[in-house]
């Protein structure tokens, strides 16, 4: 518990302003949070009942808890269930084995639905594989805008244009694309997967690509010039002066890219059918059980908790990185 | 005359502004001894900068042109080492890296590692500075950062010495504490210095010559002076000395009474420009040409611009 107040940016943030003040402030930070959190379920409580929908009361609080270790307790089960599928394989591989010593044997992954803690590591795996090509898309090349006006100016419409494009418009069109050009009869990769991979990634990279170019491009014009004295390289010059002096404004980029990542991928996966949270929220609206609101409410909430988490540990890598905090 | 080590003939220099060309520099023409100590003052916006940086490189004049020891000089080198006014280290880097930046550049091929390692400690114990070499600039006082770029300039073993105005940032104290250790290393290594300085009392103290620039635009050489005096010079014993105020108020006369008016008339300053107004009537001080407020300093400073997505 302690390592967890410690991490808390509230804390830190009122520690660092008021070193001196300690007791009160503190125990402020943490009641009135506390209050926040009680208020707004109270409000949802009594709020709820009120709202009729066609598949019964929108859900209270603690219908979203039960069902949260419901979901906990459906994966658990399949866990058992899946362990248990492959011991009887390998069993049956050893009594073969013993048989034949020459014999083949292999062993079949369990062929069980995936569950609510599957599809968060799907999505996970989905968002980090999309931010991950776009910050090697947008890093570089708006280093090359920055540094250059000529290509800046070339870039700018077509950066402007593509800015606020939404992912349901980009969808169908990298459907398509994929589909045409990702063929193989043992692919590494579900299409599904790499539609909403590279739809994340075509929403996601423009904050990044924005923001490298302007902090290349407001590197200090005295650093530049002690560039130029010391007659350093292009390659030296990009890497030892401009790639560092751009990095608080890189990064800053990078949150908002992974904040607009995560966001766009539920959207796509509820569309390309991505095994994650999307096709979840996707398959639990259609399926339209008494328990289906409460579900989705889980999936909402662990949505928001996890893109907290994921800006959290972008800050702390921030952090370590940069020079200026 | 012998064969001059820098000399700039016919300088003039005409900056493009959406309101049309204009005239910064006309004609100048100077001519700078190797070791010799040379001062450039005028009234803000004048264009002292601008004739550093055609020395430096870093502005190509529109006519005439910069000799240093036979070549013409077109692009910046590490001969013509630059101090900046605001230090201009690299802020994530240490002192020590700041220095070797420059000095695995410059000797990369020439000297081994060991070298270079020495020679990096050698140039911040010269400004008094190896022993904060893991800090970073952020670390350190702003007197200290720019001992520190003193010192990644001299490690570039320049043939001239350019500083833009490198104390003016400083406190009246840590200015003169510089001022004395730029003279001991200058005396020691016999650079040749070109020094940009609002201040008389540290144009004449430093300086072997004094330049005075007439106001822009179209500015030009309007005066030099040579400073006669004795070295080592002492700031305190100079201070009484009949030939320093004589120095002393000729500078301020060229400053006060010939150039009073900056500008001739030009009412209109330029908006794209980044200097400041010079004052047209009496300064406040009647020493310096332009009080070195910290708080007018501080607000001088860049700060790295950090913000959130911007188009
Ligand atoms: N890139 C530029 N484009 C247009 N005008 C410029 C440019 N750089 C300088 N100028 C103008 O040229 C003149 C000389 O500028 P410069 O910076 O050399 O003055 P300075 O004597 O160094 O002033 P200060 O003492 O305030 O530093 C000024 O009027 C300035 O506005
Ligand atoms: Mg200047």
């Amino acid at each position: 518990m302690s390592t967890l107040t410690s991490t808390n940016p509230l804390l830190q943030l009122i520690r660092r302003r008021y070193p001196d003040v300690t007791g009160k402030a503190l125990l402020q930070s943490v009641t009135l949070p506390v209050l926040g959190i009680a208020l707004f379920l109270i409000a949802w409580q009594l709020v709820a009942p009120q709202i009729n929908t066609s598949l019964g009361n929108f859900p209270t609080p603690a219908n979203v808890y039960e069902q949260a270790g419901q979901l906990w307790q459906e994966h658990q089960n399949e866990q058992d269930r899946a362990d248990r599928y492959v011991e009887m394989q390998e069993k049956r591989n050893a009594r073969i084995l013993a048989d034949n010593p020459d014999a083949e044997t292999r062993i079949r992954p369990y062929p069980g639905a995936p569950t609510f803690i599957d599809q968060i590591f799907t999505s996970l795996k989905t968002v980090l594989a999309g931010f991950f090509l776009a910050t090697i898309i947008a890093v570089p090349l708006g280093i090359m805008i920055g540094l250059n006006r000529y290509f800046a100016a070339a870039a700018n419409p077509i950066i402007q244009i593509f800015k606020p494009v939404s992912p349901l418009a980009w969808l169908p069109l990298v459907t398509m694309v994929v589909s045409a050009t990702y063929v193989s009869d043992d692919p590494m990769f579900e299409k599904s997967f790499i539609t909403s991979m590279v739809t994340v990634t075509l929403c996601s990279l423009w904050p990044t690509l924005i923001n490298t170019a302007t902090g290349v491009a407001q590197v200090n014009p005295d650093l530049v010039n002690v560039s130029k004295v010391l007659r350093l390289p292009f390659w030296t010059h990009a890497r030892k002066v401009v790639l560092p002096a751009a990095v608080p404004m890189i990064f800053t980029g990078l949150r908002v890219s992974l904040g607009i990542a995560w966001m766009v991928l539920i959207a796509a996966e509820m569309l390309a059918q991505n095994p994650g949270l999307g096709k979840f929220v996707w398959d639990e609206f259609q399926n339209g059980s008494s328990d289906s609101l409460s579900r989705i409410m889980v999936a909402v909430l662990a949505i928001g908790f996890i893109g907290y988490v994921l800006d959290r540990i972008m800050l702390m890598i921030q952090r370590k990185v940069a020079w200026d905090e | 005359m012998s064969k001059s080590h820098l000399e700039l003939t016919g300088v003039s220099m005409s900056f493009d502004t959406p309101q049309g060309p204009f005239q910064a520099l006309d004609t100048i023409n100077l001519k700078i001894r190797k070791g010799e100590f040379v001062s450039l003052i005028g009234h803000s916006g004048c264009g002292k900068s601008t004739v550093l940086n055609i020395v430096a490189g870093l502005l190509q004049a529109s006519q005439g042109g910069c000799v240093l020891d036979g070549h013409e000089v077109n692009t910046p080198g590490p001969e013509r080492a630059v101090v900046f006014q605001n230090h201009a280290l690299m802020p994530w880097l240490t002192v020590y890296e700041n220095v070797e930046l420059a000095v695995r550049q410059v000797f990369r091929k020439s000297m081994t590692k060991r070298e270079r390692q020495d020679w990096i400690i050698h140039n911040l114990e010269l400004v008094n500075m190896a022993h904060a070499q893991d800090k970073r600039p952020g670390e350190i006082s702003g007197g200290m950062a720019q001992r520190v770029g003193i010192a990644r300039a001299l490690s570039m073993r320049p043939s001239v010495l350019l500083m833009d105005e490198p104390f003016g940032a400083l406190d009246a104290l840590t200015r003169a504490h510089l001022q004395d250790a730029l003279m001991e290393i200058q005396q020691d290594l016999n650079s040749t210095v070109i020094m940009i300085t609002h201040d008389v009392d540290e144009a004449v103290l430093l300086s072997d010559r004094i330049v005075m620039m007439t106001n822009g635009p179209a500015a030009t050489v309007g005066e030099e002076l040579t400073i006669d005096l004795p070295r080592p010079r002492n700031r305190v014993t100079l201070a009484d000395d009949d030939q320093y105020v004589h120095y002393r108020q000729a500078v301020l006369r060229f400053l006060y009474e010939k150039q009073r008016f900056p500008g001739k008339g030009d009412k209109a300053p330029q908006a794209s420009t980044p200097t400041e107004e010079a004052d047209s009537t009496a300064p406040e001080s009647p020493v310096e040409v332009k009080a070195p407020e910290p708080q007018s300093t501080s607000a001088k400073t860049k700060k790295p611009v950090a913000t959130a997505v911007q188009d």
